[in-house]
């Protein structure tokens, strides 16, 4: 399945009765909805990157701006990542709010010097005079057959650098009103679009709104065990709950919404209720997010725990090409179930 | 263009500014009153200061790890530079930058930079502000000869040309990468070449000459305000001290008659010998310009020497910007 056709159709309003608190959104189309709306309304803010232009950008979530904008407002880049970054940078300081696309999240290896040692510290390094109201768009998350180059979740190496946020939308809702914090946010911001998420719809309204970056959200509350899902892995860790639900486990589901900064007091505060806590991300589990969420909670509600933190996430191979290995690597909704049993 | 003697004697007065300054931070780094990396520019002021007179107050410019010659250039201050680079709270960059972080954004001076051609990116992002606000600004960016090698400046001369930026690139071509000669690390004579390859004019500039560099630069920012896309200046220039600090490693990268030779031309003195042998100046007033320079040098040192250093609690300050977005 093409990138394309992921998005294909799936991404359109749908229309119900004028409704407006049951108007659903497509994952994707909410970035373009987004994006005009802001662009609508600040002019400093314009998008930069491969594709982002004639063709959308090669996941269409930028379908629509060139021909409202222009081109000197949705601007096709040479393949140059660095260059891109750079972009961003430069005319950030400079006073406007660009938004530039990284394509696919591993591209961001190619930038990593102007992410992370001029993005990232510019502000600092300077004494505090520079702002960065740069927002990195970029595609991640595995599931598409993309194999190793085309399918990473690399949010653990942001969140390792002081100065960057790292926002990781698992719907439309939150991807209208991050993307909106994000590019209003005076701070580079690395948004990370899941590409399996292109196409699902879920209610999200018509105006512009902000979902506090460093904010997360309690899912589903229960008394048994908090789970943390990160982006993509709401869904499967939903799944999860309802069929342990069933068993007599009352999953509470937290999603972080974005890991850095990380609302670790709202996690804390829900483990200090269960007395267990299973994380799960589509990132490799050595390193990743769940080991310094883990260590947190552990520094901060040693006396609550009844078992060790537990953390559902990827192995530590690169990402397989062949769907059957594929399947196998990300987690899903049977290995949360039995990660979370594995506690009790 | 007519060169004016009032231009004359404020090419001199930079060159002057950054000479005095950069033998000073020497002076204290090799007596331990510094802390960190120095990289000197003596030796190459007539490029900063020939560059940085042709410019208006606002076009930007992006700088390199040897870049306090290009803030003093572009008129930066003694105090608030020296304060910085003894890690003082008073400095530029309140103490958290240093020498390879000096900045000054009032003066559209975006930043030296620890990281080889990493300014040039940034400079086309500043170049794409001017062109989307209209504003006639054009950005510049000061890199090495090394530079070059760097994929960065590879992506950042495409980008600039496809979007047909304003924007100067100004190679300092110093003949070293660190401590390794050009002819070891490139297989070109001549830096320009690589504007050729896209798509954008340039020109090689006697980089100890900052009339030259001046004349040249006034020419190129013609052009590119008047919207004919980047160009770029190759000025042959030579740093008289080594890569980091004033003198010698045991390194013998370069011989001590090769610098000897350099010294010269030394830019300073191309130029004092013009205004003299031209009438603009004598050699007293000449004198007495090194002298009110040296002069606030010296407070500056002071200056820094008696201001705190930051806080502890400064540690976590400006990591991020807070409050309501603007």
């Amino acid at each position: 399945m093409s990138p394309d056709n992921i998005f294909e159709g799936a991404g359109e309003v749908s229309s119900n009765g004028g409704n407006s608190s049951e108007r659903k959104l497509g994952y994707g189309a909410a970035v373009v909805e987004t994006m005009a709306q802001i662009m609508r309304e600040d002019e400093s803010v314009f998008v930069a990157g491969e594709d982002v232009g004639a063709h959308g950008g090669v996941f269409g979530y930028f379908r629509g701006l060139q021909p409202e904008f222009g081109e000197d407002r949705v601007v096709d880049t040479p393949i140059a990542e660095q260059a891109i970054i750079g972009l961003g940078i430069g005319s950030a300081v400079q006073g406007l709010r660009p938004v530039v696309d990284l394509m696919f999240m591993d591209f961001i290896c190619v930038a990593m010097d102007q992410i992370v040692n001029q993005a990232a510290k510019l502000k600092y390094m300077f004494g505090g005079g520079a702002k960065l109201p740069l927002t990195i768009t970029t595609a991640g998350g595995a599931g598409l057959s993309a194999a190793a180059q085309h399918s990473q979740s690399l949010e653990a190496m942001l969140c390792h650098v002081p100065g960057l946020k790292v926002v990781m939308p698992s719907d439309a809702y939150e991807v209208k009103g991050l993307l909106t914090s994000c590019v209003r946010e005076d701070n580079p911001t690395v948004f990370i679009i899941n590409k399996r998420k292109l196409g699902d719809t879920c209610h999200v309204p018509e105006e512009l709104f902000e979902i506090p970056l460093g904010e997360g959200h309690v899912v589903r509350e229960g008394n048994d065990v908090t789970v943390v899902a990160i982006g993509r892995m709401v869904d499967e860790a939903k799944g999860a709950a309802e069929k342990l639900s069933n068993e007599g486990i009352d999953c509470e589901l937290i999603n972080p919404r974005t890991v850095q900064p990380l609302d670790i007091d709202l996690i804390v505060e829900s483990v200090s209720k269960t007395g267990h806590l299973v994380i799960v991300h589509e990132a490799v589990r050595f390193g990743g997010i769940g080991a310094e969420i883990a260590a947190q909670v552990q520094e901060q509600a040693f006396d609550y725990l009844d078992a060790p933190v537990g953390r559902v996430a990827a192995p530590f191979s690169p990402i397989p090409f062949s769907p059957a290995l594929e399947k196998q690597y990300i987690p899903d909704a049977e290995r949360i179930v039995a990660g979370i049993k594995n506690l009790f | 263009m007519e060169i004016t003697d009032e231009i004359l004697i404020d090419l001199y007065k930079r060159m002057v500014r950054v000479r005095l300054f950069e033998e000073e931070a020497g002076r204290l780094a090799e007596s331990a009153r510094l802390p960190g990396f120095l990289h000197l520019y003596v030796g190459e002021e007539a490029v900063a200061s020939g560059v940085c007179a042709a410019l208006e107050n606002q076009d930007q410019i992006t700088s390199t790890h040897r870049g306090h010659g290009h803030l003093l250039a572009k008129g930066g201050d003694f105090n608030r530079m020296m304060a910085e680079l003894m890690g003082k709270s008073t400095g530029y960059c309140k103490g958290k930058g240093g020498s390879m972080h000096i900045c000054d954004l009032d003066l559209a001076m975006l930043g030296a930079n620890g990281i080889v051609g990493a300014g040039v990116p940034i400079s086309v992002g500043a170049a794409y502000a001017n062109k989307l606000k209209k504003n006639g600004l054009i950005s510049v960016a000061f890199f090495g000869d090394g530079a070059t090698n760097i994929g960065a400046f590879h992506e950042a001369a495409n980008m600039a040309a496809a979007l047909s930026l304003p924007m100067l690139f100004v190679c300092e071509n110093n003949e070293y990468a660190e401590y390794s000669p050009r002819n070891k690390t490139m297989a070109i004579t001549d830096v320009i070449e690589r504007a050729a390859a896209y798509g954008f004019p340039g020109a090689i500039v006697d980089g100890m000459d900052c009339v030259a560099v001046f004349e040249a630069t006034s020419l190129a920012i013609e052009k590119i305000r008047k919207g004919e896309g980047p160009m770029m200046l190759e000025c042959k220039t030579y740093r008289f001290y080594d890569h980091v600090g004033v003198k010698g490693t045991a390194s013998n990268y370069r011989t001590d008659e090769e610098v000897e030779e350099m010294r010269k031309r030394d830019p300073l003195l191309v130029h004092e010998t013009r205004l003299i042998d031209s009438e603009v100046m004598d050699a007293e007033s000449i004198q007495a310009i090194k002298d009110e320079v040296q002069k606030e040098v010296d407070m500056s040192v002071e200056f820094a020497e008696n201001s705190p250093s930051p806080e502890l609690e400064d540690m976590l300050v400006d990591v991020y910007t807070t409050g309501e977005s603007s």
